[in-house]
């Protein structure tokens, strides 16, 4: 293993950008959660200049980790400890929280899964939005002790294997982010949104809740509105809808710029 | 934050009796507003007793309409068929409050007990009779743009924020509550939350301990022809400047019964009974529906910086009895 390169699949060139520009663990996602193809895609388009912000993004939307043992509890102590047993990505884990934590700091600090971020922790922006059981919540006003018995999918646990999950593609495909912060949270939102949409969920927007069928049918107005929870300060507001609108419609969508080579 | 005990109830009666016997213990539902206002320090409960595990998430038809679970979730609610078809003003109503995640989280009893969203109130730092009974209002002579225009005393000039509470009050519903010692009681909804007169640090009607078991609609003839109408600073995401929720049933193009409540203008939700009665046996045109909504608006008392919602609140009940006049369809009260 020692004298293996980091980036096995890439060029020497692409292999010094890379480590010149990522941390070490960073690595560590690329080589084994990111298709060669892609990277050199987003190498054509952004010019080296941009990769750094880039990755950033793809950091995002890949993160993976693999969430074993949990990281023990600040120094400070804990108080009034609450045991929890839950479902973190497909695995069980058990902690002992202070009564205080939140899901998202639980995440986070204790199980070493950054990719849920923390933007305004009052439940303004979405930035923290996990699914539990399924549904859409907000990891920043979830205490972790609420969570026993539940179970919690993050941005981690989206993609099976080397397979991202179709809605983390569609963000790579439609340029789905800039800075990338908002991103995890976006991509499970939106994710949940496909469900809700299955079901036949109505949202202010549906032009007669009244109108019961599943499943429904989601115009742009419609992702507009169901995404209104999830901001994003770089404005990547259109390209997300894209994203969402060609997992929706199981078509692809014109992608708003292409790689220099025409592929997508 | 600091620090408090956690606990899960199993039955309403064990979460009651624990709230009852603790004067610094809260329910919590889904947290959604208790947990933000801890953190801001606003409110800090030494207990919190989880109601969410509680069997009172159903929504369920009765002999006399449909009954709401406390514990249900807002999404559950809204998006449940016998709200659709039969309260399609209720589902409305949630669908505009907050986000899909917040929604997911929020409780119907959570909804009804949330906070203010006043500056002052939130701020520590600032005087707030709400917050610190005695410490002044801030935004009575401060900054009052979003604050009241009708109800309000010099104590508390603050409006309460939820959408859900609007529809439930064009709805007649009635609150079923339990008190320590099994006491069950019915509280109806125009008596639930009150207006601020000297004592504004109390919300609503409910005393220490009583939880939410459900809410109950009664049967009404208003599915085909109700809308809510939220005005907000931006489209999405935001809360009411105002709203309303209007509702009617005609005779021919007679107006038999009318029920519009508002939002955003007052420390409770608003029943504008002045319009409601000047409607009853018109013509149901738009030239009625704006007369109305004049007289209503007559009886305004606006702050220094709210002027604004006199004339916003007239426009949105005439455009609020339009889109109920069209049937309900989003977008189109013109
Ligand atoms: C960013 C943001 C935007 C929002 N926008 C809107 C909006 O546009 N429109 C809108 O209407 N709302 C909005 N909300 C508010 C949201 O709807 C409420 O926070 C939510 O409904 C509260 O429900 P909860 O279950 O989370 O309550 P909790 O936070 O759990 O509890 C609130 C209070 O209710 C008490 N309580 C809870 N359940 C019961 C019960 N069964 N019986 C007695 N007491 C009980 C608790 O003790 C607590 O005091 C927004 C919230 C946020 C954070
Ligand atoms: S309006 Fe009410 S909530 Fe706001 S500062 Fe005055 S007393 Fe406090
Ligand atoms: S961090 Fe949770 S909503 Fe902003
Ligand atoms: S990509 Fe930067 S905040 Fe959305």
């Amino acid at each position: 293993m020692e004298d293996q390169p980091k980036f096995p699949d890439l060029t020497d060139a692409e292999r010094k950008v890379l480590e010149d520009l990522m941390p070490d663990e960073m690595s560590e996602i690329i080589t084994s959660g990111m298709k060669r193809r892609h990277f050199l895609k987003l190498i054509t388009y952004t010019g080296t200049s941009l990769l750094a912000t880039h990755f950033i993004g793809i950091e995002q939307l890949m993160a993976r980790t693999t969430a074993g043992a949990p990281l023990p509890p600040p120094p400070t102590g804990i108080d009034n400890g609450v045991n929890v047993t839950f479902n973190v990505n497909g695995r069980a884990q058990k902690l002992l929280v202070d009564s205080r934590m939140t899901l998202l700091d639980a995440l986070r600090e204790r199980l070493a899964l950054t990719g849920s971020k923390k933007g305004c922790d009052h439940g303004q922006c979405g930035a923290c939005t996990v699914l539990i059981d399924g549904r859409r919540v907000l990891a920043c006003l979830t205490l972790a002790a609420t969570c026993e018995e539940k179970a919690v999918t993050t941005i981690e646990g989206l993609a099976k294997e080397e397979t991202l999950h179709p809605m983390q593609a569609a963000f790579i495909k439609h340029d789905g982010f800039q800075c990338g912060y908002c991103t995890p949270g976006q991509i499970c939102s939106a994710v949940a949104l496909m469900s809700e949409a299955k079901n036949g969920e109505a949202s202010y927007v549906t032009s007669n809740v009244r109108q019961t069928g599943k499943p429904v049918k989601l115009s742009d107005e419609e992702i507009q509105e169901r995404m209104s929870g999830n901001i994003c300060r770089c404005g990547a507001y259109p390209n997300i809808v894209d994203a969402i609108r060609e997992v929706h419609g199981d078509k692809a969508v014109a992608q708003v710029w292409q790689f220099a080579d025409g592929t997508i | 934050m600091r620090p408090f005990n956690y606990s899960n109830a199993g039955e309403p009666a064990t979460a009651i009796a624990t709230v009852s016997a603790n004067p610094g213990a809260k329910f919590l539902g889904g947290g959604t507003n208790l947990v933000d206002l801890m953190k801001e320090d606003v409110m800090h409960p030494s207990a919190l007793v989880d109601i969410t595990r509680l069997k009172l998430a159903d929504v369920a038809k009765t002999a006399t309409g449909v009954t709401i679970g406390g514990t249900a979730t807002n999404s559950f609610t809204a998006n449940h068929e016998l709200i659709r078809k039969n309260y399609p003003l209720l589902s409305m109503a949630i669908l505009a409050g907050a986000s899909a995640q917040i929604r997911n989280m929020a409780t119907n009893g959570g909804n009804l007990n949330q906070r203010t969203r006043c500056t002052y109130f939130y701020d520590v730092n600032l005087p707030c009779n709400k917050r610190e009974p005695g410490s002044g209002c801030g935004a009575l002579k401060g900054v009052n743009r979003n604050h009241a225009i009708f109800g309000w005393s010099e104590k508390c000039v603050a409006v309460y924020p939820s959408d859900m509470a609007i529809a439930l009050a064009a709805l007649d519903a009635v609150v079923h509550v339990e008190g320590n010692n099994n006491v069950k009681r019915t509280i109806n909804f125009a008596d639930f939350h009150r207006l601020p007169g000297d004592t504004p640090e109390k919300d609503n009607n409910l005393k220490p301990g009583e939880l939410i078991l459900s809410i109950e609609l009664p049967a009404n003839d208003f599915a085909e022809r109700s809308y809510y109408l939220k005005i907000r600073e931006r489209s999405s995401y935001a809360f009411a400047l105002v709203s309303v929720a209007a509702a009617m049933a005609l005779e021919g193009n007679r107006i038999k019964q009318v029920r519009i409540a508002l939002g955003g203008v007052a420390h409770k939700p608003w029943r504008a009974s002045v319009a409601e009665k000047w409607l009853i046996g018109k013509e149901a045109t738009e030239t009625n529906f704006r007369a109305a909504a004049e007289v209503e608006l007559k009886n305004a008392r606006p702050l220094e910086h709210n002027k604004f919602k006199v004339a916003m609140a007239q426009k949105a009940i005439a455009r609020a009895l339009q889109g109920a006049m069209q049937g309900g369809e989003y977008g189109l009260e013109g």
